[in-house]
């Protein structure tokens, strides 16, 4: 029961993490259509930034709070500055174009990025400040759950409530869905279509950048190669959820934490990553829709 | 002849002439006062931007920070400079090159030529049509590619298989993703598939080289259909997610089951194909995998140049241009689909067997995600679609490296640019690919 429930938790925060990630994917995906294969990138951006941040505050001695949030609002502010970028360059050009061109040149924008990044600094492993402190009131559950973990799970809470509150209640979170539904329709209600996909982006950039922060110094190290992996694994949540829709996000990152932990708890640890693949495949065969996804028809 | 050589250089001082006013108006439009504000802006935001990440470097071990200021001067500096030509290729490409240079009362034909490579276009196609001069460029290409061995040393020769390993994969995948638009990021797994089906088949059963090129070959193709059946039903932007899970899958499984594949540390001491029983020494067998590359080479050349002009070719540019159309033409979508991957994949496969007979050892880390991404990088810059295209493609990816040893480091990121460059100013690829037409010829009796 103890082993179970270690799994569950152990779930629940990498679900967490695949669902701030994936709920960029899944945004972008739902106003202009388009994998964004350099969001993963964002996400290793954030936790670089957040790092290099860190250890300069560290040496000019802050105090471990002040860190954390200095850290992480850095973080963010420059993941949405480059998520800004990446779309001004790679995919606005693109609209008109056909789908293949964007998803190639979103996928040459993430080997740019993780090569950049790469030569920059370094290209092995480095240890992250352990950011998050120790919660006195989490003490005598510590064998069940770390702070770290409690900090993941309480902020993807957070993030997910605040960004249901933004689409569903604010003007802009309006004109997003409003573009989603039908661009050109929303260009004809006076909508700024350019703000609004720029405005997806520094979004979904800014909660992959939290997503980053708050996963690196839960795991205690970083390198050049982890937002690959951990983009794959977002997409295949948003999938599973229904791509463009926000709890199907968060619905499908779940699923997939529970997925892998209890797969790699039972079965075998060899095959991690063999199992988000193969229930990726297996989504998309047989419900490509996702759980929570409406499915659409193909028109002419 | 008096009249060709002045006929020459008139034609040569007009491109001159035409050249320096086209500078000139470039230069004209870098200088309006908009324009500089634009690149010192763009300049200073890339500066802010790769800051942190380009400028500061901390030793996490000792506890020290490097600070690498001039790091960031060289990028604002350079992307100053390229923003201009970016802005106005973009201009170039939305609204045409006059509106770009804001120069109608100049001849811009030069520039025109310059940019879309009319001119160029136009005057290779004239030679190409010309029946002498194609079999002349046959005759001394084939020449030059039988003579390459024995000219450069073992080394070069090393090189120029390689590079024709990777035209073999680029024509094969884009049988795929040129030809059928299907975006496949999981070739490299059929690529591993015949390398492991050689050195495996060879460690279980000693069977030769040539015994397994046509199983690699076959078991390529039904691996295709294998990813193939599945993935009927998506749309391309899931299809290139499924493949590329595909792909990592079957790379894991190579790398975790060590009882069948064994595991991280691979397989090694693959024979080198024999020649006729003869065991040959290691200079000659060189030569030997050039041979057979180049072999191979030909005939992808002229299966897949057959299968483009042939009834499945123009099905395959149909399902790729338009889906439902294609179907409502009577077109069996699903068949269609499964033979692109089908075929393929039998070029992975084969090139995957040459590949384990080269190195002699494998293991699942030359399988990676970065292979699919350099053999689609391939098809790409070449030109989707395209024969020719793939082939220079593959020469100046896997070629441009190998002599260029300063960009080593810096490959991949070259990589990357120039994928995000060439999808948004030249989808096409350096060469076109050009639809047949049927041409009415006038009789002339």
């Amino acid at each position: 029961m103890e082993y179970f429930l270690d799994l569950f938790l152990g779930g629940l925060t990498r679900g967490s993490i695949y669902a701030l990630i994936a709920l960029g994917y899944t945004m972008v995906y739902g106003i202009i259509e388009l994998i964004n294969f350099a969001h993963g990138e964002i996400y290793m951006i954030g936790a670089f930034i957040a790092l290099i941040v860190a250890s300069v505050l560290t040496m000019y001695g802050l105090n471990m709070i002040s860190i954390l949030l200095i850290a992480s609002i850095v973080a963010v502010i420059y993941a949405a500055a480059y998520g800004l970028t990446i779309e001004k360059i790679a995919y606005k050009p693109l609209r008109k174009a056909p789908r293949l061109s964007p998803l190639i040149s979103a996928i040459g924008m993430s080997i740019l990025l993780q090569n950049y990044v790469g030569i920059a600094q370094t290209k092995d492993f480095i240890p992250f400040p352990n950011l998050i402190p120790e919660f006195a009131f989490l003490a005598p559950y510590k064998d069940t759950i770390r702070s770290s973990e409690f900090m993941i799970l309480i902020t993807t809470a957070i993030v997910m409530v605040f960004l249901t509150l933004l689409i569903k209640f604010t003007k802009i979170g309006k004109a997003m869905r409003a573009t989603a539904q039908d661009k050109q329709m929303a260009m004809l209600v006076g909508i700024d279509i350019n703000r609004v996909i720029s405005f997806t982006f520094v979004l979904g950039s800014s909660t992959a950048a939290i997503g980053g922060v708050l996963i690196a110094s839960h795991i205690g190290q970083i390198n050049f190669y982890i937002g690959f992996i951990a983009g794959i694994k977002a997409f295949t949540a948003a999938v599973l959820g229904g791509i463009g829709s926000i709890p199907g996000a968060v619905l499908g990152s779940l699923v997939l934490g529970w997925t892998e932990s209890f797969a790699t708890g039972y079965i075998s640890s060899d095959y991690e990553d063999v199992f988000a693949f193969s229930l990726l495949v297996l989504i998309l065969i047989f419900k490509p829709e996702g759980l929570l996804g409406k499915s659409t028809t193909q028109k002419v | 002849m008096e009249t060709v050589v002045a006929g020459i250089k008139s034609s040569f001082k007009n491109i001159y002439t035409g050249v320096w006013d086209f500078i000139n108006l470039l230069i004209a439009r870098s200088l309006r006062p908009e324009e500089l504000k634009r690149s010192t802006l763009t300049a200073l935001w890339f500066m802010f931007l790769t800051f942190p990440i380009l400028v500061i470097k901390v030793n996490t071990v000792d506890n020290v920070i490097n600070w690498y200021w001039a790091r960031v001067v060289y990028l604002g500096v350079t992307v100053y400079f390229v923003s201009f030509f970016w802005r106005y290729f973009l201009e170039v490409k939305e609204h045409g090159i006059k509106a770009a240079l804001d120069a109608d009362p100049v001849d811009t034909s030069i520039a025109d030529g310059l940019t879309d490579n009319g001119q160029m276009g136009a005057l290779s196609a004239r030679l190409m049509a010309n029946k002498k001069f194609k079999t002349a460029l046959g005759i001394s290409l084939c020449a030059f590619a039988v003579a390459f061995p024995f000219m450069f040393s073992m080394y070069q020769t090393n090189i120029m298989t390689n590079a024709l390993m990777y035209i073999v994969l680029g024509l094969g995948l884009n049988i795929v993703v040129g030809l059928a638009g299907l975006l496949d990021l999981g070739y490299v797994a059929f690529y591993a598939v015949g390398a492991y089906c050689y050195a495996l088949l060879n460690l279980h059963f000693g069977l030769g080289f040539w015994a397994v090129l046509p199983i690699g070959a076959v078991l390529g193709a039904t691996c295709g259909l294998i990813l193939g059946f599945p993935v009927l039903r998506l749309r391309g932007d899931y299809l290139a997610i499924v493949t590329l899970g595909f792909g990592e899958i079957i790379r894991l499984v190579l790398q975790n089951w060590n009882e069948f594949s064994h595991g991280p540390s691979g397989i090694a001491n693959i024979p080198r194909p024999g020649f006729f029983g003869i065991d040959l020494s290691l200079k000659s067998s060189i030569i030997y995998m050039y041979f057979i590359m180049i072999g191979l080479c030909l005939l992808t050349i002229f299966v897949v140049n057959r299968l483009q002009h042939s009834r499945i070719g123009r099905a395959w540019v149909a399902l790729r241009e338009d889906e439902i159309a294609c179907q409502a033409m009577g077109i069996d979508k699903t068949k269609i689909k499964l033979t692109a991957f089908a075929l393929g994949a039998t070029w992975a496969g084969m090139v995957g067997v040459v590949f384990a007979a080269k190195s002699t050892f494998i293991n699942p880390e030359s399988f990676t995600f970065m292979e699919s991404a350099i053999i689609l990088m391939i098809v790409v810059l070449g030109g989707m679609g395209t024969i020719v295209g793939v082939i220079i493609g593959a020469f100046m990816v896997i070629l441009t490296p190998e002599y260029l040893r300063g960009i080593g480091e810096y490959r991949m990121l070259i990589f990357g640019a120039t994928m995000v460059i060439m999808m948004v100013f030249r989808p096409q690829g350096i060469i076109t690919s050009v639809r047949q037409k049927y041409k009415i010829m006038k009789d002339k009796t």
